[in-house]
């Protein structure tokens, strides 16, 4: 299934990260995506079925922390993406360096809900990712991401 | 029915006054979350918080959404294809550590589905304004489109 059967892996952390996911999912299923998030109950009743689950954690929980990124690390060595893309948070961003560790594309996509700055995984990701997108104009001139519009 | 929310961290009295000045002349009934405020509303139905699953129901029968300028409003009335007036918080009147909705409206101003009420003057205008707004998707967006695109041509490996 999916055009190019092009395999993309498409995460994000359950909340705003998750609807911004959602919002981009006519696009990522044109393609063979697989999802994965913190909250598979909400993909569930999305009617995604078997989106994978990934260990929520964030820059204060080194051991849940860890645990995500090992976790994330297995899931691409398991699926082996072409493309990993993630709208947020520290999750995504796990799933985006185990990305690159096994040859994949990489896109990290700014939440919308940082108009001013880039989030910290953010600005890592434009170090670690291939592509860091704001989906503020502002912020990418300031920051050095790019900019390619918004989910609204 | 139209759905008032402040969303979950901080009261947002200003609106919900407004909101309850304003629910006598409208035609539709209205259910307030009014959060840590504490006006009192009298013209209003008035929840305190509403659990996610809840507020997901509401919003689905909702006709639109008036809110604080929180981003994750505006992202689930976008999912739902509701119309949502947005009226931002202001640092100076206390209602929160800075000024971020000011930014957060100047950038959305305008974009499909999305009114934005300056202050409480606005409002009944923007309600009415939302009331009659032709159908619309969040996906139909010049910027939605944008990036939509942009995604497509990472995806297969082309220059964005």
């Amino acid at each position: 299934m999916g055009k190019h059967g092009i395999k993309v892996l498409a995460a994000a952390s359950g909340g705003g990260h998750w609807e911004q996911l959602m919002l981009l999912r006519p696009t990522l299923e044109r393609y063979d995506v697989r999802f994965a998030t913190t909250e598979p109950a909400l993909a569930e009743q999305r009617g995604i079925a078997g989106a994978h689950r990934l260990p929520d954690c964030n820059q204060n929980m080194p051991l849940r922390s860890l645990q995500c990124a090992l976790v994330a690390l297995r899931l691409v060595i398991r699926h082996r993406p072409d493309v990993v893309v993630s709208t947020g948070a520290a999750p995504g961003f796990f799933c985006i360096l185990a990305g690159r560790l096994t040859g994949a594309r990489t896109l990290w996509i700014d939440s919308v809900a940082n108009g001013e700055a880039l989030s910290m995984c953010g600005k890592l990701s434009k170090t670690f990712a291939h592509q860091c997108w704001s989906q503020w104009e502002d912020v990418a001139a300031e920051t050095g991401a790019r900019y390619f519009g918004a989910v609204l | 029915m139209i759905l008032v929310t402040v969303g979950m961290q901080l009261g947002f009295d200003r609106l919900i006054r407004a909101m309850d000045d304003l629910a006598p002349q409208l035609a539709a009934p209205v259910i307030a979350q009014i959060g840590k405020g504490t006006y009192q509303p009298r013209h209003m139905d008035t929840r305190v918080k509403i659990a996610p699953a809840e507020f997901e129901r509401l919003v689905e029968q909702s006709q639109m959404i008036v809110s604080h300028a929180g981003i994750g409003t505006v992202l689930t009335a976008a999912r739902f294809v509701k119309p949502i007036v947005l009226v931002p918080r202001r640092a100076a009147l206390n209602e929160h550590r800075n000024d971020h909705q000011l930014a957060t409206v100047r950038n959305l101003e305008g974009r499909p589905g999305i009114l934005v009420a300056h202050d409480e003057g606005e409002l009944s205008e923007r309600i009415a304004q939302a009331g009659a707004l032709p159908a619309w998707s969040a996906s139909q967006s010049p910027t939605a489109v944008q990036l939509h695109q942009a995604l497509a041509r990472f995806i297969e490996g082309n220059a964005a």
